[in-house]
């Protein structure tokens, strides 16, 4: 009885996501630089279809039965690693991991000798976050499995940005035309970078908006169509969906900010500062937060807010990747 | 009748910038030494033991490269004297100058003796050490200059690094005054650069990498200049990356500071985008590729354009490799960890022609620039000839065929080092033949 009904649904499941993935032909998810329209789409769609796997009693599907997953991650990240870990066990993969402080690192074993020893052990997918920028791109050119990346560096989390247009689209409908506003420290945010491809694929209006200090040089040029703001107030002026980054205390100490109390009076997310944006905007927040600084706890948890929704979704929006990997690059047929 | 080692070098066409030649002509080398300059089929005053045909070749005076890193001692999986020197040859050079960041760094007595004695057994090119300017390279204490200098040095550079303190780089300067010797900077604000990989641009913010600004270089030329005002002493710029270091050195010129200045041929002819790994000219290219990791950075496509019109204006004195030998594992890494670096001499003449084909430069004016331009800055040496065809100047001949089409393949190179982006890239232009001291000691 119990088996008959998990297969049945997991049919079901499998004839949903059969029809979604014709766009798909990536090997490795390393940014959205590379991604169409299209393509983002189908993961979309996809995870839409997961997401609806999450609300059922039993969550697992046998999709990626037989494959092995490993994440491996040189950076303490709790959240994105347990994501990824529990998408990959609800599509059945065998789970391994590692992280920096457990693993050779410190024993100067090079990041080349780890990954290609997880690929002689018979990773499939390897999932892979890295304190340095290009981290995956370099793997990726020595190993035969495919690499999602967890986020590298300053440079890109394309899966923070893939399941911030999935909850953009599931609460404003589409994504097209929107104005997003990102605040804070863009210079050194993945999620920012990751997040400009995104959502200039999908039509929507990019504004980036921190302290001179904390922009990155030529930002015009390497984003030619993205609005850049200074004022958080302009920046918000009409925004859709405002999106705070996380600040990291390091970067008073560095010299590129005065104090933490002149960036929360210049630039926290506050109610008043929210007021600006359309009326009901989105808030969204790539997490961890560190309440009262880049955002106040009334916005964080307020009826605006979607930070908590954006968790939930990042699994769906991993197995999508996981299932569309698995499927795209080794042959089950 | 004596035994003749004379070589006669026949049918090239001539290209001495140092007294103006730009003309067919044949050449007579013998004793290790420039006999005679004639016209074509000129009989020459000397029956040669040999001939180099040279038809549709140019011949000119022996390459010279201000700044290259031989890495011995310490560093020989990167690079010796031999591999370096041969690797010199086949690229048309007859005189390198090594830097001194060795292991042990070239300090000392020894070590300079040690490099000597190296080059005379086993180099196949003329070796110039340029020793410390600070002890073990630490920019605390001054070298011995003068016992450096009697021992053989053409120079001082802290190379890899700067001289980071200004007041060491002064009393540099005023130190190495009475030697007659240049001071060679890498100038870089440390402070500015710190942590940089690439090029601060829109290149690196993309690509979330630490740039170093232009600035950063800027800085420090502006600051070497000023010491060279203050203190009469000499400095030679290395590497020049930037268009503002070009307005420096030129203001510095006009007002007659002694300031000379060099570039390097990939700086003269690739650019950051390179990082992002999408070149139709470099197939192999992929993002993050470590081998476009160089310091100074690759600049952009302005920066370029500028120190190509700094060479047409004198303002820089001379093309200089920092022909950079690594190793796989040295640059087998992220971008971060990767070691900075092209390993340049075999492909030197090859791109820098490239500036020749697109109607860039004049032949002639990159000729000078790799021999009678150098050749000055060396002079003070007191190595009397070089970089000049003429009579009685050393036998040291560079014959070239500047249309001669090859790919690019690192697996080949005389150089242990392989790090270079342009394999697999087509170059334009190539050393047939090589002759120091009259012995052909490469000939493709």
């Amino acid at each position: 009885m119990r088996m008959r009904e998990v297969s049945r649904r997991a049919a079901e499941s499998q004839a949903i996501l059969s029809t979604e993935t014709k766009e798909w032909h990536h090997r490795h998810v390393l940014d959205l630089d590379d991604f169409s329209r299209g393509e983002i789409e189908a993961v979309l769609d996809t995870a839409r279809a997961m997401k609806e796997v999450l609300g059922r009693e039993i969550k697992r599907v046998p999709t990626l039965r037989g494959k092995t997953v490993v994440t491996a991650f040189y950076e303490p990240s709790t959240r994105t690693r347990v994501s990824f870990e529990l998408a990959a066990k609800n599509l059945s993969a065998d789970v391994a991991s590692i992280s920096a402080q457990a693993s050779s690192v410190e024993k100067g074993e090079s990041l080349l000798d780890t990954v290609r020893t997880f690929q002689a052990l018979g990773a499939d997918i390897l999932v892979l976050r890295h304190w340095q920028s290009g981290a995956p791109y370099f793997v990726a050119q020595h190993v035969e499995a495919s690499i999602i990346s967890a986020g590298d560096g300053s440079h890109a989390h394309p899966t923070q940005a893939l399941l911030d247009l999935f909850t953009i689209r599931e609460r404003m409908g589409s994504i097209e035309g929107l104005r997003v506003a990102i605040i804070g420290d863009i210079a050194y945010s993945r999620v920012a970078r990751s997040n400009v491809w995104g959502l200039m694929a999908m039509g929507a209006q990019v504004v980036l908006c921190g302290p001179s200090t904390l922009l990155p040089s030529d930002i015009e040029k390497a984003y030619p169509d993205v609005i850049v703001e200074t004022s958080s107030e302009a920046a918000l002026e009409g925004a859709d969906v405002v999106m705070a980054l996380r600040l990291q205390r390091e970067r008073q100490e560095a010299g590129l900010l005065p104090s933490l109390r002149e960036y929360i009076r210049l630039y926290q997310l506050n109610s008043e500062r929210l007021a600006r944006a359309r009326p009901g905007a989105l808030v969204l927040h790539p997490g961890p937060m560190n309440e009262g600084l880049e955002i106040s706890p009334e916005v964080a948890h307020g009826p605006q807010s979607a930070i908590e929704e954006q968790v939930t979704n990042g699994v769906a929006v991993r197995m999508a990747l996981l299932y569309l990997l698995a499927r795209g690059g080794h042959a089950e047929d | 009748m004596p035994r003749t080692d004379a070589l006669l070098i026949r049918g090239g066409h001539l290209i001495d910038p140092s007294q103006g030649l730009d003309a067919p002509g044949d050449i007579l080398l013998a004793e290790g030494k420039v006999a005679w300059v004639g016209k074509p089929g000129e009989p020459p005053p000397q029956k040669p033991a040999q001939i180099l045909p040279a038809k549709g070749l140019v011949v000119c005076p022996g390459f010279i490269d201000l700044h290259c890193h031989l890495r011995e001692p310490g560093f020989e999986e990167k690079e010796t004297i031999a591999t370096g020197t041969l690797a010199a040859a086949r690229g048309g050079f007859t005189t390198v100058c090594c830097m001194a960041n060795t292991n042990p760094p070239l300090d000392n007595l020894a070590s300079v003796e040690f490099v000597l004695r190296r080059a005379a057994e086993l180099g196949a090119v003329r070796v110039l050490p340029v020793a410390c300017v600070s002890q073990g390279r630490k920019g605390q204490e001054l070298a011995e200059m003068a016992e450096l200098a009697g021992a053989g040095a053409v120079a001082f550079s802290d190379d890899g690094d700067p001289v980071a303190s200004t007041r060491l780089m002064r009393h540099a300067l005023e130190y190495a005054l009475p030697l007659g010797l240049p001071i060679m900077d890498h100038p870089q604000d440390v402070s500015l650069s710190q942590g940089g990989v690439m090029h601060e641009g829109w290149v690196a913010t993309r690509l979330g990498l630490k740039g170093m600004p232009s600035a950063a270089e800027e800085v420090a030329v502006a600051r070497d200049i000023l010491l060279a005002e203050l203190t009469g002493g000499w400095v030679h710029l290395q590497h020049l990356s930037t268009a503002g270091s070009v307005e420096l050195v030129r203001l510095a010129k006009e007002k007659g500071l002694p300031i000379t200045a060099e570039v390097t041929p990939h700086h003269l002819a690739l650019t950051h985008e390179l990082v992002l790994g999408k070149s139709p000219d470099f197939p192999g290219l992929h993002p993050y590729d470590t081998r476009t990791k160089v310091n100074p950075p690759l600049r952009s496509k302005e920066d370029v354009a500028a120190l190509i019109q700094g060479l047409k204006d004198g303002i820089i004195d001379a093309i200089a490799t920092d022909h950079a030998p690594h190793t796989r594992v040295d640059k087998e890494c992220e971008y971060d960890l990767a070691a900075s670096g092209i390993s340049g001499l075999e492909t030197a003449l090859g791109l820098l022609l490239g500036l020749v084909h697109r109607g860039e430069i004049g032949l002639p004016d990159l000729i000078a620039l790799l021999t009678s331009g150098p050749a000055r800055i060396l002079k003070a040496a007191g190595i009397p000839g070089l970089g000049t065809l003429q009579a009685g100047a050393p036998a040291d001949v560079t014959v070239f065929d500047p249309d001669a089409e090859w790919t690019v393949e690192p697996e080949a190179f005389a150089s242990k080092g392989r790090n270079t982006l342009l394999a697999g890239a087509v170059l334009r232009g190539k050393a047939m033949a090589t002759i120091y001291g009259g012995k052909v000691v490469f000939q493709g």
